[in-house]
C-alpha cells in the first residue's frame, strides 16, 4: 500500500489527545487526588493537603454512609438489574411471537421511555408517587391497597426507584434480546416441533440456550449503568429519607462538589472503579466458559 | 377457537404494557395544560377540565426556559458536530491504516470503557477551571466529543467498505484528507447519522456534567434547568408538568423521525462479540 | 483545527483591558439582590463619580460553588455579599480582608448600630470580616384561630407551655399535627435553635470536637424528638400537598420559618389574612434563635480596597437600608432603618425585629455547614427510632470529630 506514512497520526490525533487530556490523564490525577486530603482549604493553597496514601480508602471502609451508599447501591443493581432483564426478554419475546400484530406500533410503545430525558420522567414520576394526590396510590386504592407514602418511607424509596427504572430501562435491552432472537435459526425449533417439544420446552432448549451470549452483553451494560445510579435520587429523594437512596455516586458528587472534600470523592470513585472492573473480569469468565462449553 | 381467545388475551395483556409505558406521558401532558391546583385533585383526573396554557406561557415569558431550551440545542449540535468528525477521523483511521500498534492501541481503548465518568470528574473539573472553560459550552463540549464508542461504531461500519475503494482513489493521486472528505464521509451517512442521533440524545439527556460545569444560570441546560426549577416549584405540579414536556417533546420528535438509524446502532453496539 | 482556534480565541477575549480615569469595582449579589440593588448602585455613582460598579447578580443554588472556584481560580470580585455562615469559610481561606481600620474610622459602621447577635456573626478570631447587610432568622408562624380554639389565645412564651399548646391542638381541634418541622436534607435550622435556647454547646476547644453530649444540648435535643414520638409533628412532608396548603387547611398551625414566608403565605393564601400571625420564639434558657442574613465583604485580592468600603459603607447608610428594603423585601440590618413606617406597622415583622435582639451565631468555622447536616441526618435517625438520643448524639459527636480532624491539624501546623 503506498500512502503516507504518518498519514494515520493526523487522523487519530484528535481523538487521542482529547481522550488523553480529558480522560486517561484525569484517571491518572484523580488516583494521585485520591492518596491526599485535597479539599477546600488545599484549593488555593496546596501546603493544606497532606498526602495520605491509602487513608483515604481506610477512611471509606470506616465511613457508615459509605457502607450505606454502597448497600443501597448493590440494592439497587441486584433487585433492579435482574427485573429489568426479566421483562425485557419477556418483552422480546412477545415482539417477537408469529401471531402479534401491531409489532412496530408495540415496540414504539415499550421503547418510548428508553429515549425521553431521565430528569423530565424523574419529575414526573415524583408526582405519580405522591401518597394522597398522586395516580399510583389511586390505581392501587382500586386494588384495596392501602396508600403507601413511596418518596417518603425509607422501606419504599428504593423500590420506587427501581420501579422507575425498570420502566425507563427494559426497552433498549429488549431490542438486543429482539435482535438476539431474530437471529436464531427457525429450522431449530422447526425439528423440535418434529421431535415433540412443546411451547415452553423449545423456550427452554432453544431461546435460552442460544440467547446466552446476548443475554451477558445485556447483563454486563444492565449493571455498569446501574451502578451509576445518579439522577433518579438527586431530582426525587436528594438520597432520603434516612439515606435510604444514597447511592455511590450520589454520595461521590456530595462530597465533591458540595463539601469539596475531593481527596476522599476520588478515592470513592476508584472503589467504584474497582467493583466494576471485577464485575467485568467475571463477565469474562462467565463468557469463556459458555464459549468453551460450545453450542448445546 | 381456542387459539382465536388466546390471541385476544395475548393482545390485552400487550396493550396493558404499552398503556403502562405511556400513560406517564399522557399524565405528564394533561397535567401541564391544567390550572394551578388541579393536578391536586383527588381523586386524579386523567384529562383537564379546562384547558390552559398558562404554564408555557409562563415558562418562556418569566422563567427563561427559552433560553434553557436554546442552550440545550446549541450544546446538544455542537457535541454532535465535533463528535461526529472526530470520532470518524479514528474510526477511519483504526478501519484503514495499517500501522503499528494499531491492534493493542484499540483494544486498549475498548476495556477502558469500562472506566466510570465519575473517575474523571473532579480532576476535570479543575483542569477546566484552570483553562478558564467553566460556564462555558466548550467546557462540556470538549471532555464528550472523543467517544470511544463512538469510534468503535464507526469503525465497525468501515471495516465491512471494501479496500479497492480506497485503493483506486490513492491510485488516482488522491490525497488521505480528500479520501476521508469525499469517499468514506459519503458511504459511512448511515453509520454516521446513527452516531449523531445517539450523541445528540445523549447531549440533550445529559444531566451531570453541565450540572457541574455550567452553574452559571443563563446556560443552564433544560434538565438542570428542570432540576433546579424544581428546588423552588415543586408545589406547582402543572408547571413542572409544562417544563417536562418542554424537555421531552425534542428528544421524542428527533427520535421519531430518525429511528431507523436509532436501533440500527443497538443493532451494531449489541452484536459486538 | 477549528475548536483550537476557538479555545485561543475563549482565552484571549477572557482578559480585560485596563479603563483610564475612573476606579472599577467589581460587585457580586446572590439571586434577587442582585437584581434589585441596581438602582442604588447608580445613586451610589452619582455621590462618588470616580468610582464606576459592575454589578453580576449569582442565583443562589450556585453561589457556593462559584465563589469557591472564583476564589481557587483567583478571580473573587472586590466587593461581594456572603452569607453569613459562609464568612468563617472565606475568612480561614484568607479570600477576604478584615474591615477593623475601616469601621475605626467610620461614622456609619459601628457595632450598636447593628443587631448583636448579627454583628457577631462577621467576628472572626477577634477580627471583623464583614458588615451585615440584611438579617433573617427564624421564628414561630401559627394560626391563631386554631390556637385559640385549643384554648391558647396567646402564642406560647415558654417550652413547656409550647408543648402543652401542641398537645391540646391535637387533642381538641381539627388539627391533625400541632406542627411541622422539615426533616429533609440540609434543614437544619430547627434542633440548633433548640440547642441555641438552652444555650447547650455545639462544639468545644476552640470548635475542635463535637460536644453534643453537654447536658443543655442533650435536653434541646430530647425536647425536639419528643414532638415526633408524640405525634404532635409529623415525620415527612408528604403528609400535605406543600406546606402553605398544609398550613391554610389547619393539617398543622406551626412552623418555625424565616421572613421570606411572611410574603409567600400572603400571596398564597390571602383568604387566611387575620387568622394568623408570627411571634418571637418561645423561651427557655433563653429566647435565642439563629442568627442568619448577609453581609457586604472586601475580597483580598481587591486592588482598591479604599473605594470599595465607600460601597460597603454606603449600603450601610439607613436611608439606603430603608431603600434597599423597599426595593427587596430583605430586613434590613442598621436598626435606625426599622422606623420605616411599612415595618413599624407590619405586626408579622414587628415580631421578627423582637427576636432579631436575640439571636446568636452558629460556630464560626468553616466546616459549619456540613457539621449542621450531620445534625440533622442523626436527629432523623433517632426521629425514626432506629437508635436512641444517647447512640445518635454519641455517633454525631464521632462524625463531627471526624469532619474537624482537618482543622485540628492545619491548628497545630499554624495553618490556620
Amino acid at each position: 500500500m503506498k500512502t503516507s506514512r504518518y498519514a494515520h497520526i493526523f487522523f487519530l490525533a484528535p481523538a487521542l489527545i482529547t481522550l488523553l487530556v480529558f480522560f486517561f490523564l484525569p484517571v491518572l490525577a484523580a488516583l494521585l487526588m485520591s492518596a491526599t486530603d485535597f479539599d477546600v482549604y488545599a484549593l488555593g493553597n496546596f501546603g493544606r493537603a497532606r498526602f495520605l496514601f491509602l487513608e483515604n480508602y481506610r477512611r471509606a471502609l470506616e465511613d457508615p454512609l459509605f457502607w450505606k451508599a454502597l448497600f443501597n447501591t448493590f440494592y439497587f443493581v441486584m433487585v433492579g438489574g435482574p427485573l429489568t432483564i426479566l421483562v425485557s426478554l419477556a418483552a422480546a419475546v412477545a415482539l417477537n411471537a408469529k401471531i402479534l400484530r401491531f409489532r412496530k406500533f408495540f415496540r414504539l410503545a415499550f421503547f418510548l421511555p428508553v429515549v425521553t430525558t431521565l430528569v423530565a420522567v424523574a419529575v414526573v414520576w415524583r408526582y405519580l408517587y405522591h401518597p394522597r394526590y398522586g395516580m399510583i396510590n389511586y390505581l392501587l386504592s382500586g386494588f384495596g391497597i392501602e396508600p403507601i407514602d413511596w418518596l417518603g418511607d425509607p422501606t419504599w424509596a428504593m423500590p420506587a426507584l427501581i420501579l422507575l427504572a425498570v420502566w425507563k430501562n427494559f426497552g433498549y435491552n429488549m431490542l438486543i434480546f429482539l435482535a438476539g432472537l431474530q437471529a436464531i435459526p427457525e429450522t431449530l425449533y422447526e425439528s423440535a416441533r418434529i421431535d415433540g417439544a412443546n411451547w415452553w420446552q423449545q423456550q427452554f432448549y432453544i431461546t435460552i440456550p442460544q440467547l446466552a451470549p446476548t443475554s451477558i452483553f445485556v447483563t454486563i451494560i444492565t449493571i455498569i449503568g446501574y451502578f451509576q445510579l445518579f439522577a433518579e435520587p438527586f431530582v426525587m429523594t436528594q438520597g432520603g429519607p434516612l439515606n435510604a437512596t444514597l447511592s455511590i455516586v450520589l454520595y461521590l458528587y456530595q462530597q465533591g462538589f458540595r463539601w469539596w472534600q475531593m481527596g476522599y470523592a476520588s478515592s470513592i470513585a476508584f472503589i467504584l472503579f474497582f467493583i466494576l472492573i471485577v464485575l467485568g473480569l467475571v463477565q469474562e469468565l462467565v463468557r469463556r466458559r459458555i464459549n468453551r462449553g460450545g453450542a448445546v | 377457537m381456542k387459539n382465536k381467545l388466546w390471541s385476544i388475551l395475548f393482545h390485552l395483556g400487550m396493550l396493558l404494557v404499552a398503556v403502562i409505558t405511556v400513560f406517564p406521558f399522557w399524565w405528564m401532558l394533561c397535567a401541564s395544560l391544567m390550572p394551578s391546583g388541579e393536578a391536586s385533585d383527588f381523586p386524579p383526573r386523567f384529562f383537564p377540565e379546562t384547558f390552559t396554557a398558562e404554564h408555557y406561557i409562563n415558562l418562556f415569558s418569566r422563567l427563561n426556559l427559552g433560553r434553557y431550551f436554546l442552550n440545550s440545542l446549541l450544546l446538544a449540535l455542537g457535541v454532535t458536530l465535533f463528535s461526529l468528525l472526530v470520532n470518524s477521523m479514528a474510526g477511519f483511521a483504526f478501519a484503514k491504516f495499517r500501522f503499528r500498534g494499531r491492534t493493542p492501541l484499540f483494544a486498549g481503548l475498548i476495556s477502558a470503557m469500562i472506566i466510570p465518568g465519575q473517575v474523571t470528574m473532579l480532576p476535570v473539573f479543575l483542569l477546566l477551571n484552570k483553562m478558564g472553560l467553566l460556564n462555558s459550552y466548550f467546557g462540556v463540549i470538549l471532555p464528550t466529543m472523543a467517544s470511544i464508542f463512538g469510534i468503535f461504531l464507526i469503525r465497525q461500519y468501515l471495516q465491512g467498505v471494501p479496500d479497492s475503494l480506497i485503493e483506486a482513489a490513492r491510485i488516482d493521486g488522491a490525497g488521505e484528507w480528500l479520501i476521508y472528505w469525499k469517499i468514506i464521509l459519503p458511504l459511512a451517512k448511515p453509520v454516521l447519522v446513527t452516531l449523531a442521533l445517539f450523541t445528540f440524545m445523549g447531549s440533550w439527556n445529559d444531566f451531570l456534567w453541565p450540572l457541574i460545569v455550567l452553574t452559571r444560570e443563563d446556560l443552564y441546560t433544560l434538565p438542570v434547568a428542570l432540576s433546579s426549577l424544581l428546588g423552588e416549584h415543586v408545589q406547582d405540579v402543572e408547571l413542572m408538568m409544562a417544563g417536562s414536556v418542554v424537555t421531552v417533546v425534542p428528544v421524542l420528535v428527533v427520535f421519531l423521525a430518525l429511528q431507523k438509524y436509532y436501533l440500527q446502532g443497538i443493532m451494531i453496539g449489541g452484536v459486538k462479540e | 483545527m477549528k475548536w483550537l482556534l476557538m479555545l485561543v480565541w475563549l482565552a484571549a477575549s477572557s482578559c480585560t483591558v485596563q479603563d483610564t480615569g475612573k476606579v472599577k469595582l467589581r460587585f457580586w449579589a446572590m439571586g434577587a439582590e442582585g437584581e434589585k440593588v441596581k438602582p442604588l448602585i447608580e445613586k451610589f455613582q452619582q455621590e462618588y463619580p470616580d468610582i464606576e460598579v459592575a454589578v453580576q447578580a449569582i442565583p443562589w443554588g450556585a453561589a457556593y460553588e462559584k465563589l469557591l472556584t472564583a476564589y481557587a481560580g483567583q478571580a473573587l470580585p472586590d466587593v461581594l455579599q456572603l452569607g453569613n455562615t459562609w464568612i468563617p469559610q472565606f475568612a480561614s481561606l484568607e479570600a477576604i480582608l478584615p474591615l477593623d481600620a475601616y469601621i475605626a474610622g467610620s461614622a456609619v459602621v459601628y457595632p450598636e448600630a447593628y443587631f448583636e447577635g448579627i454583628w457577631n456573626t462577621n467576628i472572626i478570631g477577634e477580627k471583623v470580616y464583614g458588615v451585615p447587610w440584611y438579617v433573617d432568622t427564624r421564628l414561630l408562624f401559627y394560626r391563631s384561630d386554631i390556637l385559640a380554639d385549643a384554648g391558647y389565645p396567646n402564642p406560647p412564651q415558654t417550652w413547656d407551655e409550647w408543648k402543652d399548646v401542641s398537645r391540646a391542638i391535637v387533642a381538641k381541634t381539627d388539627s391533625k399535627y400541632a406542627a411541622f418541622f422539615s426533616l429533609i436534607f440540609n434543614d437544619w435550622q430547627i434542633p440548633v435553635i433548640l440547642i441555641l435556647s438552652n444555650g447547650g454547646k455545639i462544639l468545644r476547644d476552640n470548635f475542635q470536637y463535637g460536644a453534643f453530649d453537654d447536658p443543655r444540648t442533650l435536653e434541646a435535643l430530647s425536647f425536639y424528638i419528643d414532638f415526633f414520638r408524640q405525634g404532635l409533628v409529623p415525620r415527612t412532608m408528604t403528609e400535605f400537598a406543600n406546606i402553605y396548603q398544609g398550613f391554610e387547611r389547619g393539617d398543622m398551625a406551626m412552623m418555625i420559618t424565616g421572613p421570606w414566608n411572611i410574603a409567600e403565605m400572603r400571596l398564597r393564601a390571602p383568604e387566611l389574612a387575620g387568622r394568623w400571625t408570627t411571634a418571637p420564639m418561645p423561651v427557655k434558657e433563653s429566647r435565642n434563635s439563629v442568627a442568619g442574613g448577609a453581609s457586604l465583604v472586601i475580597s483580598s485580592g481587591c486592588p482598591n480596597p479604599e473605594q470599595a468600603w465607600k460601597l460597603v459603607e454606603f449600603m450601610a447608610r439607613p436611608d439606603i437600608q430603608k431603600t434597599f428594603f423597599e426595593l427587596t423585601n430583605d430586613m434590613p440590618s442598621v436598626k435606625a432603618a426599622w422606623e420605616a413606617p411599612q415595618l413599624q406597622e407590619d405586626r408579622e415583622a414587628r415580631a421578627f425585629f423582637e427576636q432579631l435582639t436575640a439571636v446568636a451565631p452558629t460556630p464560626p468555622i468553616a466546616e459549619w455547614e456540613r457539621i449542621a447536616v450531620k445534625i440533622q441526618e442523626h436527629m432523623e435517625r433517632v426521629v425514626y427510632g432506629q437508635l436512641s438520643l444517647e447512640e445518635g448524639v454519641k455517633n454525631l459527636n464521632k462524625d463531627v470529630d471526624r469532619i474537624l480532624e482537618k482543622r485540628r491539624w492545619l491548628l497545630s501546623k499554624g495553618l490556620l
